[in-house]
């Protein structure tokens, strides 16, 4: 062990570096379904689209910027800009209009429209954008790449990947910590996800603030798709794909928890990292088997607390 | 509704789909597999009974289909093989069932996802074995010791998938009347009342987790000796969101449901990919919204409403 | 770079209508309660009003990127057809069916197309699972099927059929020529790493890969397997690892969205100044990757479909399809666009065999599948022939990525075409055998390579 160690030392870093630029993503794809999931207690099934429709609006602008021979930093506030304005567009139209109207029904009809959604969004993505892969990468070779030093040799990352994923992850998980904890708006979720009735009870709105967190989670969805459009080739059936990940982060954070959200990202990027590094056949498993795992050792998952029992 | 009614009313609805795909030929294939998928769902149904969704009951179909598949070369017999391999799906339910049931809503709900999806990874893992995402082919199989053609293969699965879903349906609702089955629903209203009455709310579940499995599992082998091609993407967590999705189109309220929407599914989207090849995730997106939106009670309910409100069968 | 651009024009044709008969016809199939498409005994062969022609291609899922150009070829070959009078002076009609939603909804769709739309003839598939599935069920209902794309080696290796026939080459030669032209190109490389997807081209693909080069080149160090998950937009741990690990050689039979994100992301990276990328799908993300992908690396495009090929058979040919799909779809025509003109060009030389044997008499389904076996074919750039056992013998085209003025993405130099019965596995042997035979020599037969002509 001692010897394997000391030979891998800086393989280990490099999948280290590798792990948490990854665990950025995965944090930015599942944040958002996590809030929603702790105020509305709905599985967002169309946030896998949400996540490609913001990254197609992002590398639509990213083209635009470039076709039309604009200065090539605009590309970076673009792929905000994409954010929010999915996040405000699809977000209170999908609330108000669908979610609102079985907010009373049972929670897997509830689900099963967002299924529903996901299914029409995956079409209509098609018939905006067509099948070829979509990609601008403007942000990525405005920024240039970083020598890291391995050894005697240096292993040149992109500062998109190794600054601006990781840095928008993390302003985004300090922003929603001190915007939950100190603002009134943030408040008011948070006694919303912890019990909903008691909320209500206590004068909170708590339609507004379901609308304001389906809102937020979309446009965090859309910055997920926006922030991995310059790098990843947006096609067909990227949605779908992104929808079973940001389930098993959701699943094993805990409901609802922003802080649980990324600590489960950290375990799955670094876990995936290492699994490529030492044992790429597990790569692919290795966000269930970190769910699973946690699973077993705490059944509401890393955050939650246990629910009161209902009797 | 008399016993008396209920059989005529089953008799003629298995009387409709033989007639359907005999004028219809190419539909009896389409109908096989509704009513393969709707035993899958009648599983899907119980769960829902306990208040509990699982999105990962494709493991159940996949892996009797390839149970199937692969118990094909030894054990050459429809009639022996499809029920060897709905054990195995079944069994593989009581070992998965021992640890999900501990869980419930969304931790059930995706523990069930993970678990089909590290099958569906296994399956691409021993690619050497499982050929990947190509898939197997079934070999041929006899059935009650007869080595039938193609056309009376496919009308022996037609049948068979018929008495198995008015056996299951069956079975379904005796279990539902039974002590159990009444205290799978109070898992759903009032968890605490069940334990204070004595009973185990783990051992209900699991007793429902595994007959689920039988029966997701019974669809898994009826649809893999129908297509005689299974692939991996049996266990995707897509096929098990289209359980659900045919549970409620159908609706929940009945044992009937599960087949009704099925057929309407499978339907639906041959006919919507027919009618636009590529838009018919949209049709069937929308089809389930309207559903949902104005019918809350599926397919069943619409049916009874407009038979003038009979009792629930 | 176009990649921005096709979205609005590729949205509008996969908006735009099927024909109208069939929606007719559906709508009274539907309408009319199921039974006025009834039974029906195949008739007897009159000529038909119009020869029916089922489709199965991708218009959903990442597949898609195969699928619909694909079918834009086929939507414009039968166009092209039909205004030169049809075959046999019968019209020609294409159905297109999607193969996104699986195989068990594609051998209801294959059911479909012949006992309800009464095709004459089907195209099937991208999708190796599809072919593998449809194959059996081409025999059972006896209608003539081409496999227009899929790759597997399996189908006519493990089985024999009677109605399917493959209009282009397979997953060996398509690999192997890969393989062929590395050590003859780069003869001295030591170590290679595979960046496969993980699915079953991605490992059969492999497997193919390292069972040549074991009998062509025992002792080179493979330096990692890497699977990542198919249809992955994230290779930056992927593109680490073998930064650190400097393979002499990248293996990557990936494509499409997969493919573009690999190569975008190892150029950012500067990998591709580390390692020779050997890339046998890389014609088809050409257009789209534009000058991220290097001069100097080496590609493939699944047969012998290239734009700028060195010697077509038929110059005119080839610039005519060319010119006439830029001008209609506003993309260079990729592989999937070939193989779909060579099942085309197939078609409708069988039926035309079919009749001359027939004294100008419309063939059965029988006759007609009884010519597709060992007939030659044109495609856009020199001929197929398919074997006895149904597999085409088609050629294979390998080249190095060259930057020219012209083209604002990689075109290809010193090309080599590899004839196809130096690298397709002899009839009745199995390629996992076939290639553990190889021996060095057969690099001395590879042809010579042509730089490319501006």
């Amino acid at each position: 062990m001692q010897a394997w160690l000391s030979e891998n030392t800086l393989l280990l870093g490099l999948a280290a570096l590798d792990g948490l630029s990854y665990a950025a993503t995965v944090f930015m794809v599942a944040v958002g379904l996590n809030l929603v999931f702790g105020v509305l207690r709905i599985l967002n099934v169309a946030h896998g689209s949400l996540f490609a429709i913001g990254g197609y609006v992002a590398a639509s602008l990213g083209l635009f910027i470039t076709s039309r021979g604009l200065p090539a930093w605009l590309s970076l506030p673009a792929l905000l800009l994409a954010a929010v304005l999915t996040g405000a567009l699809l977000g209170p139209v999908i609330e108000r209009l669908l979610l609102r109207r079985v907010e009373k029904q049972e929670p897997v009809l509830q689900l099963l429209v967002t299924f529903a959604l996901f299914m029409i969004l995956e079409d209509l993505q098609k018939l905006l954008w067509g099948v070829q892969p979509v990609v601008s990468d403007a942000p990525v070779r405005l920024l240039g790449t970083v020598d890291v030093p391995f050894g005697a040799d240096v292993i040149p990352f992109t500062a998109y990947q190794l600054f601006v994923v990781p840095g928008v992850a993390l302003l985004t998980l300090l922003g929603l910590v001190w915007f939950l904890r100190r603002t009134l708006a943030g408040r008011m979720i948070v006694a919303v996800t912890e019990d909903r009735e008691a909320a209500r009870a206590m004068g909170i709105d708590a339609a507004r603030v379901t609308l304001l967190t389906f809102s937020a989670g979309a446009a965090l969805a859309a910055l997920g798709g926006a922030l991995a459009s310059p790098t990843a080739s947006l096609v067909p059936g990227v949605g779908a794909q992104t929808i079973v990940l940001s389930f098993a982060v959701v699943a094993t954070a805990g409901l609802g928890r922003v802080e649980g959200a990324a600590v489960t990202a950290l375990l799955i990027g670094l876990g995936r990292a290492f699994a490529v590094y030492f044992e790429p056949e597990l790569e692919v498993v290795i966000p269930y088997i970190i769910m699973v795992a946690v699973l077993l050792i705490r059944p509401q998952g890393l955050f939650g607390v246990p629910e009161t029992r209902r009797i | 509704m008399s016993r008396a009614r209920e059989v005529v009313l089953v008799l003629g609805a298995a009387g409709l789909v033989l007639a359907i795909a005999w004028f219809v030929p190419w539909l009896r294939f389409v109908l096989t597999i509704a009513l393969a998928k709707g035993l899958a769902v009648l599983g899907i149904l119980l769960l829902l009974r306990a208040g509990q969704v699982s999105f990962g009951h494709a493991l159940y179909l996949a892996f009797a289909a390839y149970a199937a598949a692969f118990g094909a070369a030894l054990v050459p017999e429809t009639l022996i093989l499809l029920p060897l391999a709905a054990l195995g799906a079944a069994l593989l339910g009581l070992v998965v069932g021992l640890f999900v049931v501990r869980y419930r809503e969304i931790f059930f709900g995706m523990l069930n996802l993970a678990l089909s999806m590290v099958f569906y990874s296994v399956l691409e893992k021993f690619y050497a074995i499982t050929h990947g995402t190509d898939g197997i082919r079934l070999p041929p199989t006899t059935f009650a010791g007869q080595v039938l053609g193609a056309e009376a293969q496919g009308w022996a699965m037609l049948s068979l998938a018929l008495v198995l879903s008015a056996f299951f349906a069956w079975l379904m609702r005796i279990y539902l009347a039974s002590p159990l089955g009444q205290a799978l629903a109070g898992i759903k209203t009032r968890e605490a009342r069940l334990e204070f009455m004595g009973m185990s709310a783990r051992r209900v579940l699991l007793s429902a987790y595994v007959l689920s499995a039988l029966m997701a599992g019974t669809g898994g082998a009826v649809l893999g000796m129908t297509t005689r091609h299974v692939t991996p993407a049996l266990a995707y967590w897509t096929t098990s969101g289209e359980l659900v999705f045919i549970a409620i189109l159908g609706g929940a309220g009945s044992v009937a449901g599960p087949f009704l929407g099925a057929i309407a599914y499978e339907l639906t989207r041959v006919y919507a990919a027919a009618l636009v090849a590529d838009a018919w995730q949209m049709i069937l997106g929308f089809v389930l919204l309207l559903v949902i939106l104005f019918a809350p009670g599926g397919l069943w309910a619409i049916g009874r409403a407009l038979m003038g409100g009979r009792r629930q069968a | 770079m176009t990649s921005g651009d096709p979205g609005p024009i590729l949205g509008a044709a996969v908006g735009k209508p099927g024909p109208v008969t069939r929606r007719e016809t559906l709508a009274a199939a539907v309408a009319g309660g199921l039974l006025l498409s009834g039974r029906h005994v195949q008739a007897q062969p009159s000529r038909p009003a119009e020869i029916k022609v089922g489709i199965a291609t991708y218009l959903s899922g990442p597949a898609s990127v195969f699928g619909v150009p694909g079918r834009q070829a086929a939507e414009m070959l039968f166009d092209e057809i039909n205004e030169a009078g049809g075959i046999g002076g019968v019209r020609v009609r294409p159905i297109f069916v999607d193969e996104g939603p699986g195989v068990d909804h594609f051998v209801g769709e294959y059911r479909r197309l012949v006992q309800s739309e009464g095709v004459h003839i089907v195209f099937a598939a991208i999708s190796s699972g599809d072919c593998l599935a449809c194959t059996p069920l081409a025999d059972e209902m006896k209608r003539p099927t081409l496999l227009w794309d899929c790759g597997t080696q399996r189908i006519f290796e493990e089985n024999r059929f009677e109605y399917s026939f493959r209009t282009q080459a397979n997953a060996t030669p398509e690999v192997l020529s890969a393989l062929l032209y590395l050590l003859r190109a780069k003869p001295d490389f030591r170590s290679i790493a595979v960046v496969n997807q993980d699915y079953a081209w991605g490992r059969d693909s492999w497997e193919i890969f390292r069972t040549a080069m074991q009998a062509l080149k025992p002792g080179v160090r493979v330096s990692a397997e890497l699977f990542p998950r198919f249809g992955a937009t994230d290779y930056s741990t992927e593109i680490t690892r073998l930064l650190a690990l400097r393979p002499d050689v990248v293996l990557s039979t990936s494509w499409g969205g997969d493919l573009d994100a690999f190569i975008r992301q190892s150029s950012d990276r500067r990998l591709f100044e580390r390692s020779t990328f050997v890339l046998p799908l890389a014609e088809s993300s050409l257009e789209r990757v534009g000058r991220a992908l290097p001069a100097g690396h080496i590609i493939g495009a699944r047969g012998d479909h290239w734009f700028l090929h060195p010697g077509p058979k038929d110059p005119a040919l080839l610039k005519r399809f060319t010119d006439n799909f830029r001008r209609r779809f506003s993309s260079y025509p990729i592989y999937p666009c070939h193989h779909m003109a060579q099942a085309v060009f197939a078609m409708k030389a069988g039926y035309e065999k079919a009749m001359a044997a027939k004294g100008g008499g419309w063939p059965t389904d029988a006759e007609l599948a009884a010519a597709f076996r060992g007939l030659e074919f044109p495609s856009l750039t020199a001929s197929v022939r398919i074997r006895e056992d149904g597999q085409g013998l088609e050629n294979q085209i390998i080249g190095t990525t060259h930057h020219a003025d012209q083209y604002p993405f990689a075109v290809m130099t010193d090309m080599v075409v590899f004839p196809a019965e130096l690298v397709t596995t002899p009839v009745g042997m199995k390629s996992a055998d076939w290639l553990k035979t190889l021996k060095p020599e057969i690099i001395q037969r590879v042809p010579q390579p042509v730089a490319y002509q501006p």
